[in-house]
């Protein structure tokens, strides 16, 4: 599985307006469902269980980028969306550092292993420092989009 | 040839561990994994027969991509290197992660 076949880029949002990490999450979420991503209807619950998810343990890894995620019945499709932010959100990050890329997640609960696939795609990109610092330098969509397909397409990237 | 010498002199204890919870390797089970990795001196290595990564890095680990049934090669190498392998075997074999296993197989 590549990221780009689950990232929804028209939903990207460059530069998030939230300022805390719950408002970061319901924004990043109200993004994919104005992109017609999710169940009618079915927004606010994801937010709430992609925050409780994150109550549970931060997915802030460290190294500026945290991966919000939650398995959810009202998802039939793995489906994720990037947020970026220059002032930096507090995750409460493993290494206690603010988060400036945000890869927000939402796997099928009834397939854990397409939720497994999903996040080696994730990290096969942002364990490497090169991708990381390019992202954050990204400021518009297309750059994102151009960025993440050429790191799938790549394999020495 | 004096690193591979280096190397020889160090205790290096290898396992396979098979993921027994049903939703694999995810996020909370992968940091307990590392946790338990940096527990100990010894260098550790996981492999998936494609991917080969280092045990302590909680990034590393979630590109294994490790669903229930998934075999791993843990290899450690150090002065405590049969300790960590006894511990990584119990936290996956035995205790699961402490999440629940299939049904049914």
């Amino acid at each position: 599985m590549k990221l780009r076949d689950f990232v929804c880029f028209e939903a990207t949002i460059t530069e998030l307006q939230a300022s805390d990490r719950d408002g970061v999450i319901e924004e990043l979420v109200a993004s994919l469902d104005k992109a017609g991503k999710l169940r009618k209807g079915k927004s606010k619950d994801i937010s709430r269980e992609v925050i409780k998810r994150e109550n549970e343990a931060s997915t802030g890894l460290g190294k500026g980028v945290a991966v919000p995620h939650v398995k959810h019945k009202d998802v039939k499709q793995v489906v994720a969306v990037i947020g970026q932010t220059s002032a930096g959100i507090d995750f409460s990050a493993l290494d206690k550092q603010p988060v400036y890329s945000v890869i927000l997640l939402i796997s099928p609960s009834e397939d854990p292993d397409k939720h497994l696939q999903a996040m080696e795609a994730v990290f096969k990109h942002l364990q490497k420092e090169r991708f990381r610092k390019f992202l954050r330098q990204c400021s518009r969509k297309e750059q994102i989009e151009d960025l993440i397909t050429e790191a799938d397409e790549e394999p020495s990237w | 040839m004096q690193a591979e010498e280096d190397t020889l002199e160090k205790d290096t204890y290898e396992v396979e561990l098979e993921i027994k919870n049903s939703e694999g390797l995810h996020m909370r089970p992968a940091m307990m994994f590392v946790d338990a990795a940096n527990r100990f001196e010894s260098e550790i290595n996981v492999s998936n027969g494609d991917t080969n990564v280092n045990g302590k890095s909680i990034m590393q680990i979630s590109m294994l991509a490790a669903t229930c049934g998934t075999k791993l090669k843990v290899t450690a190498r150090g002065p405590d290197a049969r300790e960590a392998v006894a511990a990584l075997q119990k936290l996956v074999e035995e205790k699961h992660f402490d999440e629940p296993k299939p049904k049914k197989k």
